[in-house]
């Protein structure tokens, strides 16, 4: 007579199978352990090139500087050289197909997050000129009498 | 708004993405493991221990800790961000990960629960088969129940004295090998917390030491608040029977049970309770002497801030008043009643204390963040994550365990 | 004689377990367990370097990060950010990083969270600087050891990434890392962080956050390239980084390290 204590062993035994099999076909194929082993690489290869193929926004100013070379080349002559245009004006991306046209933005906050007077002698803050924003023209914006291309233009 | 940020509010100097991620379910999943964990290990007191006296209670703890395990998966369920991709513990396991012995853990654990709840039960599964079997007309319950019991049986419908020998050492060795696994179960959940070395709160090898000890505590007190609940409702349901009822057993004999049991099981409860106690009371006051960088935020969160649920609500109300209640002589059902809902709480208040109080305090050790546990729900996050969602898992056990004791029958004769 | 029963169930039993070695197996193939020697082969490793003295808490970087990665700018969460130190006569440590510095500083007092701002005499101050801040892209992960399914993983070059198709939002990751620079993205309620937008430094390009900085506070480089700028001068300069107490080994380099920094 077969000992029947065993039963709920093949039980387990055959779900423990069932998953495996299951395995087989719901974990990706290129799943597995990779260059840096298994503690730190155990992934699904095909995911390095998922993000590889992301798209690609901000193409930095030599994007603009053919098409747009007065602003790029009035810019460069003023301190505002080191500045990308993208960051006043937002990704390119596929500009000027798509978008056609790029924002500007002319907001006070935006050039007061260089401008605006932080009292730290001990950072590179301590070298930019700034103005107290509640006494400097309060109402309008910075662009009005600024031209962020030649910022001190006619003013002096 | 991202995840975290409608129960969080942070204060000082906190970094951008700090937030509250593991919330209630995650102070509810290690309790109902413990609740678990401790279920079973009262249950093997008899079976392995041979302590006469569990018997009853024993039977009744491993089919309670059958109806808790179907319950612990479900806070994970309802915290993860993708549920349905959670089978993925048990395709891509990372074994560096704690976490990931979830699926072998639970896997081993239910597999021993089960394979012991089969032996228990296998000569009462066998009965009932044979008995429908000769039923000539049966209704389409009784089918659906025939089918059932049938499969239950895994066709083995031997029930000679040779094999329900045989059971009965299954049940031994199976009730022994599942202490240690139990005591994994749970102590995985601490090593969880326990391992990661981000959080200065939770990093101590001592973590998994004091989830098991605490686990096994809220498990045996569950068991005997359940056992209590359900013997009263027993007494109660037997007293109107009494003229008409042939089988009932005497109304003292059931009293006279009752009180041993509880008070051999009360002594077990004390001792971990004790450990439990000693191994936090050590863990504070390591951290304390030894005053690493973390300190100062952690003193400031631990006798400050939380000092409320810390040393009022989880070492004075949860854990110093039921040892005074159990310490002192004659111990009635009230006392012990009040002592195990106490106890319960405490072991609570322990879980959410330690995940809690875990994220209370920031990376920079600079600032802070205060949680606030969803009452009111408004939409499916706020329940799952709030009070309704603890909730209901809470509640689970208690409706599951009351649908398979039909299949899995507790007490000797059917109840009035 | 062996009969059919017995014969279909063998059979049977022979299938099912040679699934299992096939299946099972691959998990514990010893050649890949100790492929971390292939690691020491790649030519590619990243590294950044921020300089602390040029920052001046513009927070261009973080805005270009959130268009470029596609994190929603309204969102309080940002896979870079910059914290603003303050540090005064009296010994008296302010910190913050409002809104992840996403639209700057653009305020001197000191944002508290719930406790509001704090107003700081300028008299007062003995040092403040700005710190960026994104992931260290480790050399030994914690965030990567804690994963219990393989959805985040460090690539051959060291950068880590997460598999948005498998992360099944656990949270375990967020809450390994030492840095706090992961979060849940808040659309795809994945497991997100910065990654040296891969995408990019792959092509040549350098990152967002880099080309964004007009201060030339943040610069990208290969550790293993000896003629790399960013190379030489964390070879040559004095670096710090940050919390190597956790032997994480992070590769984000800082010059102007403060000690007060977190």
């Amino acid at each position: 007579m077969k000992n029947h204590v065993f039963r709920p062993l093949f039980v387990v035994i055959g779900i423990v199978i069932l998953i495996l099999l299951a395995r087989m076909v719901i974990v990706p194929k290129d799943f597995g352990v990779y260059e840096r082993g298994y503690m730190y690489s155990w992934h699904r290869k095909g995911n390095e090139e998922d993000w590889k193929k992301i798209k690609v926004k901000y193409q930095g100013k030599d994007y603009c500087k053919d098409c747009h070379s007065d602003k790029y080349d009035s810019i460069n002559k003023t301190p505002h050289k080191i500045i990308q245009c993208e960051n006043c004006h937002g990704p390119a991306i596929d500009h000027p197909s798509d978008p056609p046209k790029l924002t500007i933005d002319r907001s006070r906050a935006q050039c007061l997050r260089c401008h605006f007077p932080l009292p730290y002698p001990t950072s590179g803050r301590a070298h930019i000129r700034s103005i107290d924003p509640d006494k400097h023209n309060p109402d309008i914006e910075c662009a009005t009498c600024h031209n962020p291309h030649k910022p001190m233009e006619g003013l002096r | 708004m991202v995840h975290g940020e409608l129960w969080t509010v942070k204060e000082l100097f906190v970094t951008p993405n700090e937030y509250i991620y593991w919330s209630i379910q995650i102070v509810m999943y290690p309790f109902m493991t413990g609740l678990v964990a401790g279920a079973f290990v009262l249950s093997s007191l008899y079976h392995v221990f041979g302590i006469q006296k569990l018997k009853d209670m024993a039977r009744f703890a491993l089919v309670f800790s059958f109806a808790l395990l179907f319950a612990a998966p479900m806070p994970i369920v309802l915290h993860l961000q993708f549920p349905f991709r959670g089978i993925e513990i048990f395709m891509t396991p990372h074994f560096t990960s704690a976490i990931a012995a979830f699926g072998i853990v639970f896997f081993t654990y239910g597999a021993i629960v089960a394979s012991e709840l089969w032996f228990l039960y296998r000569k009462h599964f066998v009965d009932i088969a044979l008995k429908l079997r000769e039923k000539q007309d049966k209704t389409l319950m009784e089918w659906g129940s025939y089918f059932v019991f049938c499969t239950l049986t895994l066709g083995v419908y031997d029930v000679s004295e040779e094999a329900l020998h045989r059971d009965e050492k299954a049940i031994k060795f199976l009730a022994g090998l599942g202490i240690p696994v139990a005591c994994f179960l749970h102590g995985y959940a601490g090593f969880i917390f326990g391992s990661v070395k981000a959080n200065a709160l939770w990093m101590t090898p001592l973590m998994p030491v004091i989830f098991i000890m605490s686990a096994i505590v809220s498990g045996i007190a569950l068991c005997m608040l359940t056992y209590i609940v359900t013997m009263e409702i027993r007494k109660f349901l037997a007293k109107r029977k009494r003229a008409s009822a042939m089988r009932s057993q005497p109304l003292e004999q059931l009293q006279s049970v009752e009180i041993s049991v509880i008070q051999m099981t009360a002594k077990y409860l004390l001792a971990f309770l004790v450990a439990a106690i000693s191994l936090e009371v050590l863990d504070l006051i390591f951290r304390g002497y030894t005053a690493l960088k973390s300190w100062d935020v952690l003193r400031s969160v631990i006798y400050e801030r939380d000092f409320k649920d810390i040393f009022i609500m989880q070492y004075g109300i949860g854990n110093l008043v039921p040892l005074i209640l159990f310490l002192l002589p004659g111990l009635t059902i009230r006392r012990t009643v009040l002592g195990v809902m106490l106890v319960l709480f405490g072991v609570f208040m322990m879980r959410w204390n330690v995940v809690i109080g875990g994220q209370a305090f920031s990376l920079t050790f600079a600032g802070f963040m205060h949680y606030h546990l969803p009452i009111i729900p408004h939409n499916w996050e706020t329940f799952k994550e709030g009070l309704g969602g603890a909730l209901s898992i809470f509640a689970m056990p208690f409706i599951l365990f009351w649908f398979i004791s039909h299949i899995f029958p507790v007490f000797e004769y059917k109840e009035a | 004689m062996i009969t059919r029963r017995d014969f279909f169930k063998k059979t049977v039993m022979g299938i099912a377990g040679a699934a299992v070695p096939l299946a099972a197996l691959e998990i514990v193939d010893p050649k890949k367990l100790f492929a971390e020697v292939a690691a020491e082969t790649t030519s590619v490793r990243w590294a950044f370097l921020v300089d602390t003295h040029k920052c001046v808490g513009c927070g261009f970087c973080v805005k270009a990060c959130k268009l470029e990665n596609e994190v929603p700018y309204d969102a309080n969460v940002s896979r870079t950010w910059v914290e603003r130190y303050v540090l005064t006569k009296k010994g008296r440590l302010y910190a913050d990083n409002p809104k992840a510095a996403r639209d700057g500083f653009t305020t001197a007092k000191i944002d508290e969270g719930a406790d509001g701002l704090k107003d700081i005499s300028s008299e007062g101050i003995e040092k403040a600087f700005f710190v960026p801040k994104l992931c260290n892209q480790c050399e030994n992960p914690p965030c990567v050891q804690v994963c219990p399914v393989g959805a985040t993983y460090q690539a051959a070059d060291g950068v880590v990434l997460v598999d948005r198709t498998w992360c099944i939002g656990c949270g375990y990751c967020i809450m390994g890392c030492p840095y706090g620079v992961r979060f849940f993205h808040p659309v795809y309620h994945t497991a997100e962080k910065c990654n040296f937008c891969y995408h990019r430094i792959t092509k040549g390009l350098k990152t967002a956050c880099v080309q964004a900085c007009p201060f030339g506070a943040r610069q990208i480089g290969n550790i293993k390239d000896p003629n790399d700028p960013v190379t030489q001068t964390i070879r040559t300069q004095r670096v710090g980084v940050l919390k190597s107490e956790y032997g994480t080994k992070p590769q984000v380099y800082y010059i102007g390290l403060d000690e007060e920094v977190r």
